[in-house]
């Protein structure tokens, strides 16, 4: 069978799947629109500017990408290593690359649920909507922003990917947990990178997060990019995805001792 | 190695491919060190339905996730339809079940028959699938809804949804009752009318002898007895003979016609032996102090038990299920 064919059967039984649990699929998609209700509708500095609210939302945004991709598919694939379906299913005629694109196309479609009620919500209750009304910003940056949110969740995908691969469920959770805090953290996605210090911010340069995060900021606040952030997250989404696929090609379902 | 006659029914296979559906040949696996395969070598012809017996870990379901593409050997080489089975492209004509009753709990039982049926390039329609197996009135009822016996039935549906040249079943009626299991068979036993191969494993010789022509038996990693059910049948014909006695059990496994030696309080010993006449000749012809003597024929339960503990060796029976 084609690997079209495959990729779409593949998707549309993870999407039900997805959907038959609506409480995973609800909180994961409401997830960056509390955080911005608690953590920046309070800060009366940032939602009476414009630019910087759009900062804000680009940031959890990227926030609820990043946390959507590591935990539902990091953990979920430790989770079908261990489950005797997902074995058979490796005994079906489908290479790694149908459930692999099934899995981020899968991931991506949630992350895009996720988006639509935190850019709402910060249209709506900060300053950001008056950036694009008074012709600050042209309009093309809100649908461009959805599309660099999604595809800089990649290495995170990957990441996730790699973490499921190589770890058992439990395991599997501590480590996106040990993973996930720090690099949001040093990325910059729950305190602007201003605050930091020189020294956290050279090393916040280096992060995955920092770069999705800049490249995101540019796009829908048209803030200036830092030369380093696309080089950057290419170089992570490559080694990441090239050690996700070493990690699927070394699996062979999870070995119990 | 048997060829049945069975095989003329399908069309000889396309250019390329041998008549050997699956092999494995010298295989070795461990898990954490324990050899789980040592040295397996199995051929699976077109046509043929191959029964894999043995206790538990005997290695059973290791050989077929090998065949499978599940896993790697790690010594030998696994062969389906002439190929690696990790490359996707061999695994085309091939259907089988998960070992454990694992439905995708939230899928309703169409949806879950249309994404195994979408890897394969003819495969049965849905609804004919569903009115064999009886799963017509339950097509919109999730998965993880169905009783066991549903569920079994709904595995095998979808190891023969994809037309298989060869099924690969997993102890495929473990825990059903007996009606469901004799449907099972009967689905089966279509597929190999059809011309269909079968590889299928159990703990039950009834299974082994319902399903199967060809029987192998895998004891401790190892391949113990390979033949017609018949032939294993005739093998494992044994009777017990029991009797209380001060000498060492030991004594009694250098008979030629003891099939294992098995030792109970009160100093009892158990000879499970291929020729009880001869044996008891014996005990008496060389003076050997007993009382209590019993013969009865063993089941073939134990005869098979018998047998796969010969393979292991003279080591003692601790732990398994012998009378």
């Amino acid at each position: 069978m084609s690997t079209a064919t495959l990729v779409r059967a593949h998707t549309k039984a993870q999407v039900l799947e997805q959907l038959r649990i609506p409480i995973s699929v609800i909180s994961s998609t409401l997830f960056p629109t509390l955080a911005l209700v608690f953590f920046v509708l309070p800060q009366q500095a940032v939602t009476s500017n414009p630019i910087a609210s759009l900062i804000a939302v680009a940031q959890l945004a990227l926030f609820g990408v990043m946390s959507s991709f590591l935990f539902n598919y990091g953990i979920g694939v430790a989770e079908d290593r261990a489950n005797p379906w997902s074995s058979y299913v490796r005994t079906l005629p489908a290479g790694a690359v149908p459930p692999t694109a099934a899995r981020a196309l899968t991931a991506m479609l949630f992350a895009f649920f996720s988006l639509i009620p935190v850019m709402l919500a910060g249209m709506f209750t900060t300053s950001a909507l008056e950036a694009f009304t008074t012709g600050a910003l042209s309009w093309w940056r809100v649908p461009a922003a959805m599309l660099v949110w999604l595809a800089c969740g990649l290495p995170f995908l990957f990441l996730g990917l790699l973490i499921g691969y190589l770890c058992t469920s439990k395991v599997a959770i501590a480590v996106t947990q040990v993973v996930f805090f720090p690099l949001a953290f040093g990325g910059g996605l729950m305190l602007p990178p201003e605050l930091f210090s020189s020294g956290l911010n050279s090393l916040s340069l280096f992060l995955p997060t920092r770069a999705a995060r800049d490249l995101a900021v540019t796009v829908f606040a048209g803030q200036p990019l830092s030369p380093s952030a696309i080089p950057c997250l290419l170089a992570w989404t490559l080694v990441l995805g090239a050690l996700a696929v070493w990690a699927n090609r070394r699996d062979q379902g999870r070995r119990f001792r | 190695m048997t060829s049945t006659p069975g095989s003329a029914i399908r069309p000889a296979s396309p250019a390329g491919t041998s008549d050997v559906l699956a092999a494995a040949r010298n295989v070795t696996k461990s898990y954490a060190g324990r050899n789980a395969l040592n040295g397996v070598s199995l051929d699976l012809r077109a046509g043929e339905a191959l029964g894999l017996l043995g206790p538990n870990g005997a290695g059973k379901s290791t050989l077929l996730n090998l065949l499978c593409g599940i896993r790697t050997p790690d010594a030998g080489t696994v062969e389906l339809f002439g190929r690696n089975p990790r490359e996707p492209s061999a695994r085309r004509h091939l259907g089988t079940t998960p070992q454990a009753t694992s439905v995708p709990p939230t899928l309703r039982v169409r949806e879950t028959v249309d994404f195994v049926a979408s890897h394969y390039e003819h495969p049965v329609p849905r609804a004919r699938l569903l009115e064999d197996f009886g799963l017509t009135h339950i097509a919109d009822k999730q998965c993880g809804g169905l009783s066991g016996g549903q569920q079994r039935r709904l595995l095998v549906a979808l190891a023969l949804v994809g037309r298989p040249r060869l099924v690969i079943l997993d102890e495929p009626t473990t825990g059903l009752d007996v009606e469901a299991r004799e449907t099972l068979w009967g689905h089966l036993a279509r597929y190999r009318r059809d011309g269909g191969t079968l590889l299928v494993t159990s703990h039950y010789l009834e299974e082994i002898q319902a399903l199967s022509g060809r029987v192998t038996v895998l004891n401790n990693g190892k391949v113990v007895a390979d033949g017609t059910v018949d032939q294993i049948r005739s093998r494992v014909s044994v009777s017990r003979v029991s009797f209380h006695t001060d000498l060492p059990p030991s004594l009694f496994e250098s008979l030629p016609e003891s099939a294992g030696v098995s030792a109970g309080g009160d100093n009892l010993v158990t000879v499970l032996s291929r020729d009880p006449d001869t044996t008891v000749r014996r005990l008496v012809r060389d003076n050997i102090p007993f009382s209590g003597l019993e013969v009865h024929t063993a089941s073939l339960e134990e005869a098979f038990l018998a047998l796969t503990h010969l393979s292991a060796g003279p080591e003692p029976t601790a732990g398994e299920e012998t009378p």
